[in-house]
C-alpha cells in the first residue's frame, strides 16, 4: 500500500503549479473570463508546449503515456488555480473516447488535440435526460454507409470554443434503452449544426446545440453501432474522477482561504477564528476535504477495474465530492462574511466552481442510486 | 388556543385579495423582469421598485404596522399576517424596508416633533429612499467597534468615515447612519444616530458587486458630510439604545414564511415538470422527501411565528424569538434556493444575469426553460441572509445568553 507520489509526478505537479503562477492569477483569470472569448488561446498553446494536452494519450499516438494518477495531478492543480480552459472536455473526456477509438480515427485527429490546434466537447445531455447518459431523442438513420443526425444537446459544456463535438445519439431502440446508443464525431462547422453559446455561472461557457440533417459518414463512428453506452459510462467515470480531483483542488484552497481569514479577521477585540463555533466548522470543513482527498485517490486508482467496481468507486467518489463541495463552499462563503458574497474575492469563484462540479455528470442523489443499485 | 381565522377575518383576506387582484401588476415592476432589466435606466428601475409602494400609500395601506395617528392601520395582528400572506401569494413587489420597517418606529419612538413630521411623511410617501448606514469594514458582527467619526462644529457634525454593506444606497435620498460622538466609556457608550443627506457634500457611494452578479449592497465614504445638528435623533451618544430597538423591529416579516410557501410551491411545480428517467423528478423518493421536510420545518417555522405574534398582540414586546424566527427563516429560505437548483439540473449553469445581458447582449436570455432562470443567482445570492441582520452565529450566540443564561 503506497499513497506517496513518484518523483516524476511531482515534477509533472510543479510544471503545472508553476504555469498556473505565472500565468493564471486570479486578475488574470478575470480577464479571461470577462473577455469576448472566454478563454485563452494563449494558455492552450502553452499546455500544449508543456505536454499537457497529450497526458493520457499512448506514445505511439503521439501523447505521454501517463495514467489516471498523473491526470489527476492535473486536474487538481487546475482546481486550485480555477483553470476554465476546456481541459477535462477536451483531454479526458472527448480523448478517452479518442484513445479507444480505431487507428485511422486516432491518426487523424489526435495530432491536432495533442497540438492544441483543435479543442473537442462531449454532446450527451438533453433537456428531458437529466442526468440519465441513455436518455438520448437525438437519433441518427442510416442509409447505406451514411448517417443523418438529428436533435438537441444541452449545456454542452467547452462547446464555444469546440471545433470537434462528439455526440451521443441513438441508432436504435427506446428513448432510454442502453443499447441502440452510438457515438460520432461531428465537425462544428458541418452544415445543419447550429450553436447557442452563453457563458456559465462558474466562468467557464457552454452551448445549446442543434443538429438538422447533419450528414455523417462511417468514419465518424467511434465504435460498434449501437453499442457505445459501456464507453461512455466508462469515459463518464473517468471524467468523474477528474472532476473530483478539480473539485479536491478547489476545496484546498477555500479552506487554506478560510482558515487564513478568520486567523487575521478581528471581531470583539480577537480574531473571529479563536470562537469555538467557527473552530468546529473549519474542523468540519477540513474533514469533508480529507474524505474528499481520499475518494478521489480511490476512484482514480480503481478505473481499470471492472465495470461494477469502477461504476462503484465513481459514483462513491461522486457522493462525497458533492456533499464536500457544498458544505465547503457555503461554510467559506459564510466564514468570511460579507466580503464572501462579493465578487471581488475569489471565495465566490471557487464556491461557484464547486456548486457547478456537484451538477456535473450527477449530482449526489443520482449517484447514490446508482452506488446502491450497483452494490 | 384556537387555530382559525374568524368570519371578520376572512372577510377581510376576500377584501384585500381582491384589492392585490386589481391594483398590482407585474408589468411595472421592473426590478422583478430581468428581460426589462438591461433597457430601463436607474430612475426607471427606482420607479419601478416604488410604484407598488404608491399604488399602497394611495390607499392607506402602506404602514399597517405603524399606530394610526401616524399614517398606519387599524389592523390587528391577525389582520396583519393575512395581508403578508396575500402580498407574497401574489408574489406582489417587496416594500423597500429601511423606511417602512427600520427608521418609521425609530422617529415614532424618539424622534422630535419636526422629525415625525418630516421623515415620517417622506417615508409613507415614498418620496425619500432610506437607507441604513451601519456595518463598516472593521464592524460588522462587532457593530459597537464602528468607527464613523461625527464632530460638532457649531450647529452642525462634520462627519467623516466609511460604511459598508449600504443596501440599494445607489437609489437613496436619505441614510440613518450611526455615527461615534464619543470614544468615552465602553464603546456602546459613544454613538449616536444621525440623519444624513445623501445629496451632501463628501459622500460617495461605490457599487459592490455580489457573487449573483448582482448590484445591491455599496460602500459609501463619508468625507467631511456637514451634518446639521437637528438631523440627530435621540440624545448625543444614545445611538445604541435606539440601534438596538431598530434591530428588534427589523424581525417584522424576518422569518418569511409566507414567501417561502409561495417558493415551495414553485420548486414543487419545477420538480412536476422536470424529468428524471423518464418520471417526474417530483416523483423521485429522495426529492420528494427532501421537499417534505422542508415544508414540515416552514410549518413549525410558521406556527412559531404565530406565536410570538400572539404574544405581541396581548402586548408582550418581542424577545429573543426574533432570533429564532431570523435563523430559521434564513436556513429555510437558503435550503429552498438550494433545493431548486438541485431540481433543475444542467440548466443550473447558464449564466444570466442583468450584467451579462449589459455585456453579451439579449442574446444571453432563454437558455433552457423558463423556471430555470436567474436560479443558480438566487442560490448564490441567497447565501448573504444567514450573514446579514446579524449573522446567524451571532443569532444563536444571543439565545444562549438571553434565553438559555449561559
Amino acid at each position: 500500500m503506497d499513497f506517496s507520489f513518484s518523483e516524476e509526478q511531482t515534477l509533472l505537479r510543479n510544471t503545472i503549479q508553476s504555469f498556473i503562477q505565472d500565468n493564471y492569477d486570479f486578475d488574470k483569470r478575470r480577464e479571461i473570463i470577462q473577455s469576448e472569448e472566454g478563454m485563452s488561446k494563449d494558455n492552450w498553446s502553452q499546455l500544449a508546449e508543456l505536454g499537457l494536452l497529450g497526458v493520457p494519450f499512448s506514445e505511439n499516438d503521439g501523447g505521454l503515456n501517463f495514467g489516471s494518477v498523473e491526470t489527476m495531478i492535473v486536474a487538481e492543480e487546475f482546481g486550485k488555480g480555477l483553470v476554465v480552459e476546456p481541459y477535462i472536455q477536451t483531454v479526458v473526456t472527448c480523448g478517452g473516447f479518442l484513445r479507444r477509438a480505431s487507428e485511422s480515427q486516432r491518426q487523424e485527429h489526435l495530432p491536432s488535440l495533442i497540438s492544441g490546434d483543435e479543442i473537442w466537447a462531449f454532446a450527451y445531455a438533453e433537456p428531458q435526460g437529466r442526468f440519465n447518459l441513455a436518455d438520448i431523442k437525438v437519433s441518427v438513420s442510416k442509409k447505406g454507409d451514411d448517417y443523418t443526425l438529428n436533435g438537441d444537446k444541452c449545456v454542452v459544456s467547452g462547446a464555444p470554443w469546440a471545433q470537434k463535438l462528439i455526440v451521443s445519439a441513438r441508432t436504435s431502440g427506446d428513448q432510454s434503452d442502453k443499447k441502440g446508443i452510438s457515438l460520432f464525431i461531428v465537425d462544428k462547422a458541418s452544415d445543419g449544426v447550429s450553436t447557442r453559446d452563453y457563458k456559465t455561472v462558474d466562468g467557464s461557457m457552454a452551448s445549446e446545440v442543434s443538429f438538422e440533417n447533419v450528414k455523417l459518414d462511417g468514419s465518424s463512428l467511434i465504435g460498434e453501432e449501437g453499442d457505445s453506452y459501456a464507453l461512455i459510462e466508462l469515459v463518464a467515470d473517468e471524467t468523474i474522477a477528474a472532476l473530483c480531483a478539480e473539485a479536491i483542488g478547489a476545496m484546498s484552497v477555500l479552506n487554506e482561504t478560510t482558515v487564513e481569514y478568520c486567523k487575521t479577521r478581528k471581531q470583539f477585540g480577537q480574531p473571529i477564528g479563536k470562537f469555538q463555533v467557527l473552530q468546529h466548522r473549519m474542523v468540519d470543513m477540513f474533514m469533508q476535504y480529507e474524505q474528499s482527498v481520499s475518494m478521489t485517490y480511490m476512484v482514480n486508482l480503481k478505473l481499470e477495474e471492472e465495470d461494477v467496481e469502477r461504476s462503484k468507486a465513481a459514483s462513491g467518489a461522486k457522493v462525497q465530492i458533492c456533499n464536500a463541495a457544498k458544505f465547503i463552499g457555503q461554510s467559506a462563503v459564510q466564514l468570511h462574511g460579507g466580503m464572501g458574497m462579493t465578487d471581488e474575492l475569489n471565495v465566490g469563484h471557487y464556491f461557484k466552481r464547486l456548486s457547478m462540479i456537484e451538477t456535473q455528470l450527477g449530482n449526489a442523489d443520482h449517484h447514490l442510486k446508482k452506488y446502491s443499485l450497483a452494490s | 388556543m384556537d387555530l382559525n381565522f374568524t368570519k371578520a377575518d376572512q372577510e377581510f383576506r376576500d377584501e384585500v385579495r381582491e384589492f392585490i387582484a386589481e391594483n398590482f401588476s407585474s408589468e411595472n415592476n421592473a426590478g422583478q423582469n430581468i428581460e426589462k432589466y438591461h433597457e430601463v435606466t436607474s430612475d426607471q428601475m427606482k420607479e419601478g421598485i416604488l410604484s407598488w409602494h404608491k399604488t399602497l400609500y394611495k390607499k392607506g395601506w402602506i404602514a399597517p404596522h405603524w399606530p394610526v395617528e401616524y399614517g398606519g392601520v387599524d389592523w390587528s395582528i391577525t389582520q396583519r399576517y393575512i395581508w403578508d400572506q396575500e402580498c407574497a401569494n401574489a408574489g406582489t413587489t417587496p416594500l423597500i424596508p429601511f423606511g417602512l420597517t427600520m427608521l418609521g418606529p425609530v422617529i415614532i419612538a424618539f424622534g422630535n416633533d419636526h422629525q415625525k413630521d418630516w421623515v415620517l411623511k417622506g417615508i409613507l410617501s415614498g418620496d425619500d429612499w432610506w437607507c441604513q448606514g451601519y456595518s463598516e469594514p472593521g464592524a460588522g458582527s462587532d457593530l459597537a467597534s464602528l468607527r464613523t467619526k461625527a464632530e460638532r462644529n457649531g450647529d452642525h457634525y462634520i462627519v467623516n468615515g466609511h460604511k459598508i454593506w449600504t443596501t440599494l444606497a445607489q437609489y437613496a435620498d436619505w441614510m440613518f447612519c450611526l455615527v461615534r460622538t464619543s470614544n468615552e466609556g465602553k464603546p456602546q457608550e459613544g454613538i449616536s444616530f444621525l440623519l444624513i443627506d445623501m445629496n451632501t457634500p463628501g459622500i460617495e457611494v461605490k457599487p459592490i458587486i455580489t457573487i449573483d452578479g448582482g448590484h445591491e449592497v455599496n460602500e459609501v465614504f463619508l468625507e467631511d458630510v456637514k451634518v446639521p445638528v437637528e438631523n440627530l435623533v435621540g440624545e448625543e451618544n444614545m445611538g445604541w439604545t435606539i440601534a438596538k430597538f431598530l434591530l428588534g423591529n427589523e424581525r417584522t416579516g424576518i422569518a418569511g414564511v409566507a414567501r417561502s410557501k409561495k417558493a415551495i410551491d414553485k420548486l414543487k411545480d419545477i420538480a412536476n415538470s422536470e424529468l428524471n428517467n423518464g418520471e417526474p423528478l417530483m416523483k423521485d423518493s429522495s426529492f420528494n422527501k427532501k421537499i417534505t421536510e422542508l415544508e414540515v420545518d416552514l410549518t413549525a417555522l410558521e406556527y412559531t411565528e404565530l406565536r410570538t405574534l400572539a404574544k405581541e398582540s396581548q402586548g408582550q414586546g418581542p424577545g429573543v424569538e426574533s432570533s429564532i424566527l431570523k435563523i430559521k427563516g434564513t436556513e429555510i429560505q437558503q435550503k429552498i434556493s438550494e433545493l431548486t437548483l438541485e431540481a433543475i439540473g444542467n440548466y443550473a449553469s447558464p449564466y444570466i444575469t442583468p450584467l451579462s445581458v449589459r455585456n453579451f447582449g439579449s442574446n444571453y436570455l432563454e437558455v433552457g426553460p423558463e423556471h430555470t432562470q436567474g436560479v443558480a443567482q438566487n442560490y448564490f445570492g441567497m447565501r448573504k441572509t444567514s450573514i446579514y441582520g446579524g449573522s446567524n452565529e451571532i443569532q444563536r450566540n444571543i439565545i444562549a445568553k438571553m434565553v438559555l443564561g449561559l
